[in-house]
């Protein structure tokens, strides 16, 4: 697996990186705007590595600096989520009777508003005919173009691997939407759909609730859930246990039902992730399937509609279509 | 024979007399732009009251017209640039007269394109974070950082050369006008005096200001395709959009000073100043970034669609044959061989015949922008089916008041500045005239400087003038 030897590394590297790098970072900042980024190209050359390292950080979040601090193994190592999505148990919930109960539990336990779909059940043709469901939550890339194209640093790496975006931040320019390759973004057009109990959050990059006007949002791999030992609203929502959530630095993932080794998973079934060529380096790995563990044929075309459950509470609502 | 002295005068009276005389008509079309401006800026409250709603922009098309607008206008502020700093570098002899006009079209159109970004964002009271949290690894953060360097450049650009001609009007127009364009007069002349030392100065600072806003202009536009082909999206995602930005905006850059200078030459009976010369000139120009727009696009369209990788074959299909083929063909024909056949042909090598190649240029420059855009955003990029995106009348509404701010600027600007160079095309004359003469000496230092003397030196002059030009 490619990302083992790396991974104590790549920790200890994050860990010093984030206490020590703030200030030459900034300071990057500051001489940027006077010389067009010249001066800031010129004095990194010599360190290749940190400049690229540059190029994908973005600022951290002033709000989830004061009261997050990441999760960790026993022994003090920053966890590295990531979520394996085993397509072979994944019927798109046609066999429930039901809209894909993982974007279901999603918009209910975030109240994304509708029509976000932060997880979303894609419905792909196969090669030899038919069709295959791919839930899509966003794809958490180690190299994402996102991150590198936002003007603030609104949408950032966490330690954890996983990118969040600070809504309190986001000026809405939109540039990380037409950066993302997998279609995972999403703007609040206008005033965002939400039941009352959303005014009750108390906002953070972590959940993104309450919603607000023209910003970004996306799934955030649930953080402060599982930081309390609770596992991701998609992972609970799916009947068939398809979806693993777990931490590549300890190297294991659960399903809900079975602890397994990460990346014995993935290897010992091929997996893979989307748009591999793109360079991205996702971390939510596919094993390939159709749905068959639980007797879906190929030729089963079609799921039920996606369903905001909450929108009948959303007083006055607009929504609008993707 | 002419003296250069009634010349002077002559195009003195013709330059000053926008400023001077102000007819019902323009008060008719001023009144008409400021309701369209008026309509944008109402239109534009609703989309602060209700957010982007109100567009047609969603998720899928997250870019539309607003960005189509941003590009077109800071394509079309390169006129000045060109026209200006590289005729100027290259010493071309029939430059002044366009010069200046074609600096204002900068900076107006820079105006006009920046603020069509801040119309776009989600969240515009938020601006200052660009400077509050920047990251200067951002495409957008390049475009701030381009485009104010840029606007303060062509300002200082656009202000430099006009101050002997502001120390002009401030001598000339002082009984004539209102005590607040007195006032801009006598503060912007900055003491000018037409004193050899000023003169050399001034050239000093035309000459660096000239060699720095070349590449600062290319710079522009090539961040601006920056924003686009740093992304991973098919039709984008291309090593020659800095190349195809910056041909297209000096493209519709020289179309849109066309379309200036012909309309200020018909109300303002400037025909002897801007003459067909200039606009067969212009034209051939025109004709020459057509022929380079054509190369730049086959070479574009010819390596991705001879490969069609992953989702080119949707892409071209929706570009050459399906939802965007009557613009792309337009733009192909109509837009890029169009001026470069109107130039061809021997009857069309006419005012008229620019003028029709300029609005071809500008209608296509428009039309390239908003599909390329558009049906970046519309391939599919996971399996869903495509996107539609028609511009609401919220948009179209901002959309026309940009077009229509843009000349409601300009509009303004010709009642307070000099929009001939007086001072240059009094050199470029003294120059040419001596050049027909040439028993006749070359116009001295000292009758360059007697160019912008005060109205009230003239008559020591006119005589050494007239004893060597006549």
């Amino acid at each position: 697996m490619r990302r083992e030897p790396s991974k104590s590394e790549n920790s200890t590297e994050s860990d010093a990186g984030a206490a020590t790098s703030v200030d030459r970072r900034s300071a990057l900042r500051y001489l940027g705007f006077g010389v067009l980024g010249a001066v800031p190209l010129v004095a990194s050359a010599p360190l290749m590595d940190s400049l690229v390292h540059d190029i994908i950080k973005g600022s951290t979040s002033d709000t989830l600096a004061t009261d997050a601090s990441p999760a960790t193994t026993r022994s003090g190592r920053i966890r590295q989520w990531t979520m394996i999505i085993d397509l072979r148990s994944c019927d798109g919930c046609q066999s429930q009777g039901t809209p894909p109960q993982c974007a279901t539990a999603c918009i209910e336990g975030h109240l994304v508003p509708q029509p976000m779909e932060w997880i979303e059940v894609y419905e792909a043709d196969l090669a030899g005919g038919g069709t295959q469901f791919i839930p899509t939550p966003c794809q958490q890339c180690e190299n994402p173009p996102c991150v590198k194209v936002c003007p603030v640093g609104a949408t950032f790496p966490t330690p954890e691997g996983t990118i969040l975006i600070d809504q309190e931040r986001c000026i809405g320019c939109r540039i990380c939407m037409a950066a993302c390759p997998y279609d995972r973004r999403f703007f609040n057009w206008g005033t965002p759909p939400a039941p009352p109990e959303a005014a009750l959050a108390d906002y953070n990059p972590d959940h993104q609730t309450p919603a607000s006007r023209g910003t970004v949002m996306k799934c955030d791999f649930c953080p402060d859930m599982v930081r309390d030992g609770t596992l991701p609203m998609c992972v609970q929502g799916c009947p068939n246990d398809a979806i693993w959530y777990g931490d590549l630095e300890e190297d294991i993932a659960t399903n809900g039902r079975a602890i397994v080794k990460a990346t014995r998973l993935i290897s010992e079934n091929s997996g893979y992730r989307l748009k591999e060529h793109l360079g991205t380096q996702p971390r939510v790995y596919y094993l390939p399937g159709h749905g068959e563990n639980i007797g879906r044929d190929p030729d089963d075309e079609g799921r039920m509609p996606t369903e905001w459950p909450w929108i009948e509470r959303a007083e006055g609502a607009v929504t609008w279509t993707r | 024979m002419d003296t250069l002295t009634n010349w002077r005068e002559r195009l003195i009276t013709r330059t000053t007399r926008p400023t001077l005389v102000t007819t019902y008509r323009y008060w008719l079309w001023l009144g008409f732009l400021v309701v369209i401006v008026g309509n944008g800026v109402f239109q534009y409250t609703r989309q602060l009251r209700e957010g982007l709603y109100v567009t047609d922009m969603r998720d899928r098309i997250s870019w539309g017209l607003y960005i189509t607008a941003f590009v077109f206008f800071i394509g079309i502020s390169h006129a000045g640039t060109l026209i200006s700093a590289i005729l100027r570098a290259s010493k071309v002899s029939w430059r002044a007269p366009v010069t200046r006009i074609a600096e204002f079209i900068t900076a107006v159109a820079l105006i006009v394109g920046a603020s069509f970004v801040l119309i776009d964002m989600g969240r515009p009271e938020r601006i200052f974070n660009v400077y509050l949290h920047g990251r200067w690894q951002s495409p957008i953060m390049w475009d701030v950082m381009a485009i104010t360097t840029y606007l303060a450049a062509s300002i200082i650009y656009l202000y430099a050369p006009m101050i002997p001609d502001l120390g002009l009007y401030r001598d000339r127009l002082k009984n004539k006008v209102g005590p607040v364009r007195n006032f801009v007069y006598r503060t912007l002349a900055l003491d000018w005096n037409g004193s050899p030392k000023q003169f050399k100065l001034l050239g000093k600072a035309i000459g660096i200001m000239m060699l720095i806003i070349i590449p600062i202009a290319v710079s522009v536009h090539t961040v601006v395709s920056w924003i686009f082909s740093m992304t991973l999206r098919v039709g984008w995602n291309t090593s020659i959009f800095g190349v195809l930005f910056v041909a297209g905006a000096i493209f519709s850059g020289v179309a849109t000073l066309i379309l200036v200078m012909a309309v200020l030459r018909k109300i303002y009976h400037w025909e002897e100043y801007l003459t067909q010369k200039h606009f067969l000139y212009l034209g051939y120009l025109l004709a020459a970034f057509g022929a380079f727009m054509v190369y730049v696009n086959i070479n574009e369209y010819l390596t991705e669609g001879f490969k069609l990788e992953e989702a080119g074959e949707f892409a071209f299909r929706q570009l050459f044959i399906e939802d965007f083929a009557v613009m792309f063909w337009f733009y192909a024909i109509g837009g890029l061989l169009g001026p470069v056949v109107l130039m061809l042909i021997p009857k069309t090598r006419t005012i008229a015949g620019v003028v029709t190649a300029a609005i071809l240029v500008d209608i296509a420059m428009f039309l390239e922008r908003y599909f390329i855009v558009v049906t970046g955003l519309r391939v599919p990029l996971m399996p869903y089916e495509p996107a539609n995106y028609a511009p609401t009348f919220v948009e179209w509404s901002i959309f026309i008041a940009g077009i229509a701010f843009f000349c409601l600027l300009i509009t303004i600007a010709i009642k307070i500045f000099p929009m001939l160079a007086v001072w240059e095309m009094t050199e470029e004359h003294e120059y040419n005239c001596a050049r027909e003469h040439p028993t006749e000496p070359l116009p001295t230092e000292f009758e360059k400087v007697a160019v912008a003397m005060p109205e009230k030196t003239l008559p020591d002059d006119e005589s050494t003038t007239q004893g060597s030009a006549s």
